[in-house]
């Protein structure tokens, strides 16, 4: 297994407060990796310094090279962030939103995109099925639909890594589906997906790697029954869960505080 | 619905924009033919066309070519550049309501330029004076933005704003207040009110070279503005350097502003008024939204500019006054377009 991004001792602090403490870490290509932990734990400053977002100590390597010595516009290539929230600020065309996956390309212009560039928009919206609404305005567009207009601008970075910091919050059931359908197809293509969610089924169920943040260090991962313990989950997220495996797939359902 | 389908919708578009630029610019045109036989002799665009060539009395072609054709470049000049300014800010806050006069640059400016007059540094035709109202206008603009941090709303960005304004305009009352000669305090007034009467080709040498340099600087930031559109995070991970954006659109407007409150004075809700006219017809990405704003901010002061000349009174209106008095009620119709943004604290 050849490590596509890989963390020796990275330490995060933000003004003044650590909030990462020595994080190693090595994820491979065509793997899906939830980052999961109680709130607070830092899964989303984590995500935000392997994507180089926020400065960190030790050292980052993605695809062989560390962090420190690609472009601001390499970097951009390598890695595909989606933020939580799907924000935009202004009333767009969805088509010009997932056109902003290529700019890491040279494609700043979505009037003006090459072949190649469009044919990425193109296969990034059928993945995400968000061609029927190419030419809307976002902002008419509703919460689902929205989500999957900002997964097509992921996926349309068409980089080696995803970063997703909780795609699936705020979504219903059937959204919640789609999109970690989505993101699992783009991790069986080959891509390492990182997803951090609070969703710990979602995680059990879609995810290969399981990472458990907790109080800024990693505390625990593996497949998702072992990372998510009975134990992790006493200790880490103080709950019982009802665990169980459903056509060959882990089931874990939080239960009861403890 | 095939990849065809999908670039005809963004080929309509296009299409459109360029229709609404091209009118614009026939309009800007004609507003530079009206500007040019506007005045106490009136003269048609006919014999405008034909002074400006060397055709017509001696007489018209000193008055179109040496007192209207530089009161009309300015006016173009300077109406572009603010509502550029207007645009590239509405576009790097991502919000509606960014304009320079909110937050204080064209005041700010307007300081820095008195300053250097009352000092006795500069007579009101040098190179001081330029150059005083752009690192006026650049700390303004550098310290609202330092206030606001990142990802600022609206409430944080309008109040910081209010405040550097009532900051400058302090600052301008009490160089007045201190100054001892009342012809000085006289001609900082009528100055400050904002006019591009009497303007000469040194008052477009003095400005127009900053006024360019710093539109080249915005519209060379534009597919960032794009971009951003997504947030500032975002934006970054697509590649953009966030901070050197703040910087060059800092730069950008500080320069355009301060060159043009320079010689004109301060002449506001260009930069507010002309992205809002726009957005209804070339669409609201911030990319697009700058040449057509420029365009806009144009003609709204030619016209502007045209109507002080047309409107009867007794003694002379200033533009800057007539822009603000149509400006301060389009403002208060913006707030109220947005109160729900506003009153929510987010943007």
């Amino acid at each position: 297994m050849t490590a596509c991004l890989s963390a020796q001792g990275v330490s995060v602090a933000l003004s003044g407060r650590i909030v990462l403490r020595d994080i190693s870490l090595s994820l491979a290509s065509g793997h899906l990796v939830a980052l999961v932990g109680p709130n607070g734990a830092g899964k989303t400053t984590l995500l935000r310094a392997l994507a180089g977002l926020v400065p960190s100590d030790g050292t980052i390597h993605v695809g062989g090279d560390a962090l420190p010595s690609l472009s601001l516009r390499e970097r951009a290539r390598r890695f595909a962030y989606l933020p939580q929230g799907h924000i935009v600020h202004w009333p767009l065309p969805a088509r010009d939103i997932v056109a902003l996956g290529r700019y890491p390309h040279g494609a700043t212009d979505p009037a003006r995109l090459t072949a190649a560039d469009s044919e990425a928009v193109l296969r990034a919206m059928q993945a995400a099925d968000v061609v029927e609404f190419a030419a809307r305005r976002v902002t008419e567009l509703s919460g689902g639909e929205r989500s999957r207009v900002a997964l097509a601008r992921v996926l349309a970075v068409e980089a080696p890594v995803i970063l997703a910091d909780e795609p699936t919050s705020s979504l219903d059931p059937r959204h919640q589906i789609d999109v970690m359908k989505t993101l699992r197809a783009a991790a069986d293509k080959g891509t390492l997906v990182v997803v951090v969610t609070h969703d710990l089924g979602l995680a059990a169920r879609f995810a290969d790697t399981v990472l458990v943040l907790s109080d800024g260090r990693l505390v625990s991962q593996g497949a998702p029954a072992e990372a998510l313990s009975e134990q992790v989950m006493a200790n880490v997220f103080r709950i019982s869960a009802f665990r169980a495996e459903y056509r060959r797939e882990a089931v874990i359902v939080p239960w009861a505080e403890i | 619905m095939s990849i065809a389908n999908v670039m005809a919708t963004a080929d309509i578009a296009a299409r459109r924009r360029l229709g609404v630029m091209t009118g614009l610019v026939v309009l800007v045109a004609l507003l530079v033919l009206v500007s040019l036989g506007v005045g106490p002799v009136r003269l048609s665009p006919v014999s405008v066309i034909d002074a400006l060539f060397g055709g017509g009395s001696d007489v018209q072609q000193v008055i179109v070519r040496e007192i209207r054709l530089p009161r009309a470049i300015l006016g173009l000049a300077i109406g572009a550049i603010l509502g550029l300014s207007g645009a590239a800010l509405q576009g790097l806050l991502r919000n509606p309501l960014a304009a320079p006069d909110l937050f204080g640059a064209p005041q700010s400016a307007a300081f820095g330029a008195v300053l250097v007059i009352a000092l006795g540094l500069a007579d009101v035709r040098s190179w001081a004076l330029p150059v005083a109202a752009i690192m006026a206008a650049f700390a303004s603009v550098f310290a609202l933005l330092a206030i606001a941090g990142r990802n600022a709303g609206l409430l944080v960005l309008i109040l910081a704003g209010l405040a550097i304004s009532s900051l400058a305009g302090a600052a301008t009352a009490l160089v007045m207040n201190l100054s001892s000669n009342p012809f000085v305090v006289l001609e900082i007034a009528f100055w400050l009110l904002g006019s591009l009467e009497d303007r000469s080709f040194r008052h477009l040498v003095l400005a127009l070279p900053f006024i360019v340099a710093g539109a080249i600087i915005l519209f060379s930031q534009r597919n960032a503005f794009r971009a951003l559109s997504l947030g500032e995070e975002t934006a970054q991970s697509l590649g953009v350097d966030v901070g050197w954006l703040r910087l060059m659109v800092i730069s950008g407007v500080a320069l355009g502003v301060g060159g043009a409150v320079a010689v004109s004075g301060a002449i506001g809700f260009i930069g507010l008024v002309a992205p809002h006219l726009m957005r209804p017809l070339i669409g609201h990405d911030p990319a697009r939204l700058l040449v057509p704003s420029a365009l806009a901010g144009a003609a709204l002061l030619l016209a502007a500019d045209i109507a002080v000349r047309i409107i009867p009174s007794t003694s002379d209106i200033k533009v800057g006054v007539l822009t603000s008095i149509i400006g301060v009620p389009f403002f208060l119709y913006l707030i109220m377009r947005e109160r729900r943004a506003l009153s929510g604290g987010v943007a």
